[in-house]
C-alpha cells in the first residue's frame, strides 16, 4: 500500500521570540529582526506524513508553501527530514492574502497535485494565530475535514482513523479518504534532519533562487545537478486573478497599535507587617474581600 | 419554509456543550450581539444546532434573543463539521446577516473558517473587542458607516490590529470564553422560534465522519467565573511554594491562577492559565504573585477591578497595572496576608 500525502507548510516570523528591538519606535513590528522559522505545528504536520512512510514507504510525502523565494528555506528544511518533494507557489500577486485568498491558492495548487490521498496543515501559524486556512482549504476542495490531529490511528486506501485533541479530551473519528488534516501540537514532534538527506537536497533550488544566485541564469550549466523544487505563479495555476492577494482579501487591516495599557496610580507597599496589615484592613473594609 | 423576515440582523451560532447546554461563550456572545444589534436597531437572531433541544428557548432567552432557529436531529450531537457547515451557510445566505458571531473553542474554530470560506466573506479569528466604526477607502472614495472594528491581538499579542470587512457579508468573527461580559437583559420577551427542517439544510454527503470514540473529562477548573483570583507565575519559585497561594485562596474563598511560565515550569495545571493563550478573566481583585506582567499576560486580566502585585522587581511592568504594588517576596507577603485577614475578617 502506499500513499500520496501533501503537506502544507509556511515559513513565520518567530513571534514567540520578540524582544524589544524587534519592536519600531511607532509601535509596529520590525519583521526583519525577527527570524523567519518553521511554523511549529506544520513541522507536527510533516512528521504526520512522514510517520505514513515509515509503514509504507512507497508514500510519496510532497510539501507546498506560498511565499516568496525564501520560503524554499522551509522546502529544503523538509526534504532533509523525509519529505520527497516541495512546491513553491510564489507570485507578487499573491502578496496581502488573507486566509481566504490564501486557501483559494493552495487549494488551487493542491488541485493541480491531485490525486492526494491526505492533504495535512498545522493548526495554525504563529505569526496570526487564526487556524483558518486549513479548514478553509477543505472547503475550497470540497473535502471533509479532521482538525486537531493528533495521531492517524490507521490508515488504507479508502478510510482514515484519526485521534483528535479537544480541549478536555480526545475523540477517534473515522472517515472515507481523501480528506484534509489539521496536526495540533500535540502530535509527535518532526524527527531531526537525515545527514544523508541534508548532503542530497542542500543545493535544491527555486528556479528564483538560481536567478538570484547565477548572473546569467541562461547559462546554468554548473547546476545541472542541483535538485529543483518546482515553483509555481499565478500563470501556472487555474485560478481567477480576482480571488488573489490584496484584492481577493474580505479582510482588511484597518489600524495596527503598540499595546498600552493604562498606566494606574498604584499605591507602594513593602512586605513589612504594618503594610500589610494596613493593606488587608483596607480590602475588607471596601468589601472588596471578606 | 424561507423566513418572511427582515435581514441584516446580528446572529449568534450558539454552541451546545457537552454538557448538552448551551455554553457559556455562546451566551456571552448573546449579549455582546444584543448591545450590538440595539446600537444598530436590529434584531439579535441565534441559531442552535443539536440533538436535544428542549431547553434551548429557555436558557438563551434572558439574553435577549429576538429569533431563534433551532435545528434539532440525533446526528447533530457531538458536533460534526459538515452537517453544522451547511445548516449554518444555508441559513446565512437565507437571512444575509450584517454580523456573525461564534466562540472560539474548538468547535467554533472548526466551524467558522468553513462557512466564511463557502460564502466567501471574511472572518476574524480571537477577537477582544468588538465596536462600530467608520471607514473611508481613499483609493474608491467609497464610504462606510457603522462597519464592525473587530480588534485582537496579533504577532504573539505584541500588537493589537483593528480588522474590517467593507463589502462581504456576513462580518464574521470568533471570540474566546470570557473576553466579553455576561448580562441578562432586563425584561426579556420570548423568542419567536423556528424548527428548521433539518433534511432541508444539510446534504447527503455530509454525515461522512464517524465518531468512533469520545472521551471527554469533566471540567474540574473553571477560574473564568472567580470573583477573587490568586495568580502565581514563576517568581513563585517551586510547585511546594504555589501551596501558599492554594491556602491563601482558602481564607479569601477564591481561586488560583498562574502565568504561562508557572504552567510551563509544572507548579500548576493548564486550565489555570490567564492569558492570551489561557483564559481570559475579570474578577474583583486579581492577585498576580511573582508574575512579571507580559503583555500576553495583562491580555487576559487587565479587566480586573482591583490588581495587587507582588514582586521584588519595582520595575515590572505588571505594577503599571496594579493598584497596589507590593514590593516583596511572596513567601514573605501571602503568609502575612494570610495572617491579617483572619485577624480582622468577621
Ligand atoms: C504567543 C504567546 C502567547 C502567550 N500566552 C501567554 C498566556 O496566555 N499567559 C501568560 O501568562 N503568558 C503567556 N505568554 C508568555 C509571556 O510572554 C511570559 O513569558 C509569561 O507570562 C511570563 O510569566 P511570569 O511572569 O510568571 O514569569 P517571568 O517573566 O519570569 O517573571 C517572574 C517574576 O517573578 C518575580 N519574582 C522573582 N522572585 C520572586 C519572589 N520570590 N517573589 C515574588 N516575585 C518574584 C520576578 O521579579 C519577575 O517579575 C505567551 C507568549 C507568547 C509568545
Ligand atoms: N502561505 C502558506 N503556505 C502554506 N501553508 C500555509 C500558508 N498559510 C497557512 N498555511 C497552512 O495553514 C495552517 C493554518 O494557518 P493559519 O490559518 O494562518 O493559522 C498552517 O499551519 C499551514 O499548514
Amino acid at each position: 500500500m502506499s500513499f500520496r500525502i501533501l503537506v502544507l507548510v509556511k515559513q513565520v516570523p518567530d513571534t514567540r521570540n520578540v524582544g524589544e528591538d524587534a519592536m519600531k519606535a511607532d509601535g509596529t513590528v520590525n519583521r526583519g529582526a525577527l527570524p523567519a522559522i518553521f511554523n511549529p505545528e506544520d513541522m507536527n504536520a510533516l512528521e504526520m506524513a512522514l510517520k505514513v512512510k515509515d509503514y509504507h514507504p512507497d508514500t510519496e510525502v510532497i510539501v507546498m508553501t506560498m511565499g516568496p523565494t525564501r520560503a524554499a528555506d522551509i522546502i529544503r528544511e523538509s526534504m532533509y527530514r523525509g519529505a520527497d518533494d516541495g512546491y513553491l507557489l510564489t507570485d507578487r500577486k499573491f502578496a496581502g492574502s488573507d486566509t481566504l485568498a490564501t486557501s483559494y491558492t493552495l487549494a488551487a495548487g493542491a488541485r493541480k497535485l491531485q490525486p492526494f490521498d491526505v492533504l495535512i496543515a498545522g493548526r495554525q501559524a504563529i505569526d496570526g494565530d487564526t487556524a483558518q486556512v486549513g479548514p478553509q482549504v477543505a472547503e475550497k476542495l470540497k473535502l471533509p475535514q479532521i482538525t486537531y490531529a493528533e495521531n492517524i490511528e490507521k490508515i488504507s486506501k479508502t478510510k482514515i482513523t484519526v485521534k483528535r485533541r479537544l480541549d478536555r479530551g480526545v475523540e477517534e473519528v473515522a472517515v472515507k479518504m481523501p480528506v484534509v488534516l489539521t496536526a495540533h501540537s500535540s502530535a509527535d514532534p518532526c524527527r531531526p534532519r537525515n545527514a544523508k538527506r541534508l548532503l542530497k537536497f542542500k543545493n535544491a533550488r527555486t528556479i528564483g533562487e538560481l536567478q538570484n544566485e547565477t548572473e546569467d541564469y541562461t547559462n546554468m550549466g554548473n547546476a545541472k545537478s542541483v535538485h529543483k523544487i518546482s515553483e509555481w505563479t499565478v500563470d501556472d495555476l487555474d485560478i481567477n486573478p480576482e480571488n488573489l492577494g490584496l484584492q481577493g482579501s474580505p479582510t482588511k487591516v484597518k489600524k495596527i497599535e503598540n499595546v498600552v495599557f493604562k498606566q494606574k496610580d498604584s499605591v507602594k507597599l513593602s512586605e513589612s507587617d504594618e503594610d500589610i496589615e494596613k493593606l488587608m484592613k483596607d480590602l475588607i473594609t471596601s468589601h472588596v474581600i471578606g | 419554509m424561507k423566513n418572511p423576515l427582515t435581514v441584516n440582523n446580528i446572529f449568534v451560532y450558539c454552541e451546545i456543550s457537552e454538557e448538552g447546554k448551551v455554553a457559556d461563550v455562546s451566551l456571552q456572545l448573546l449579549t455582546k450581539g444584543r448591545q450590538l444589534a440595539g446600537e444598530l436597531g436590529v434584531k439579535l437572531e441565534a441559531v442552535v444546532i443539536g440533538s436535544d433541544l428542549g431547553d434551548t428557548v429557555k436558557e438563551v432567552k434572558p439574553y435577549g434573543v429576538d429569533i431563534l432557529h433551532l435545528a434539532e436531529d440525533k446526528r447533530l450531537f457531538p458536533y460534526t463539521t459538515l452537517p453544522h457547515a451547511s445548516i449554518v451557510s444555508k441559513l446565512f445566505k437565507e437571512r444575509e446577516p450584517e454580523i456573525a458571531l461564534l466562540g472560539a473553542t474548538p468547535t467554533g474554530r472548526d466551524l467558522a473558517p468553513r462557512v466564511a470560506s463557502t460564502l466567501k466573506c471574511g472572518l476574524t479569528a480571537d477577537c477582544t473587542s468588538l465596536v462600530f466604526g467608520d471607514h473611508h477607502d481613499k483609493k474608491r472614495d467609497v464610504k462606510y458607516e457603522n462597519l464592525l472594528y473587530q480588534i485582537r491581538p496579533a504577532f504573539g499579542g505584541n500588537i493589537i490590529a483593528t480588522i474590517i470587512n467593507p463589502d462581504t457579508r456576513p462580518q464574521m468573527a470568533t471570540v474566546r470564553e470570557g473576553v466579553m461580559k455576561l448580562e441578562k437583559v432586563s425584561a426579556p420577551k420570548d423568542p419567536e422560534v423556528y424548527n428548521l427542517n433539518v433534511e432541508e439544510y444539510v446534504n447527503k454527503g455530509d454525515f461522512v465522519i464517524d465518531i468512533v470514540e469520545r472521551h471527554i473529562e469533566e471540567k474540574k477548573v473553571n477560574i473564568t467565573g472567580s470573583q477573587i483570583i490568586v495568580s502565581g507565575g514563576y517568581g513563585v519559585g517551586s510547585a511546594a511554594n504555589f501551596k501558599l497561594l492554594y491556602e491563601l485562596a482558602d481564607v479569601l474563598g477564591a481561586d488560583v491562577g498562574a502565568s504561562r511560565a508557572a504552567v510551563d515550569a509544572g507548579f500548576t495545571e493548564h486550565e489555570r492559565q490567564v492569558g492570551q493563550t489561557g483564559v481570559t478573566v475579570r474578577p474583583k481583585l486579581y492577585i498576580a504573585c511573582g508574575i512579571s506582567g507580559a503583555v500576553q499576560h495583562r491580555a487576559g486580566m487587565e479587566h480586573s477591578a482591583k490588581i495587587i502585585s507582588i514582586n521584588p522587581d519595582a520595575e515590572a511592568p505588571i505594577n503599571q497595572i496594579a493598584d497596589y504594588a507590593i514590593n516583596g517576596k511572596v513567601e514573605e507577603v501571602l503568609p502575612k496576608m494570610i495572617k491579617y485577614y483572619r485577624k480582622y475578617a468577621k
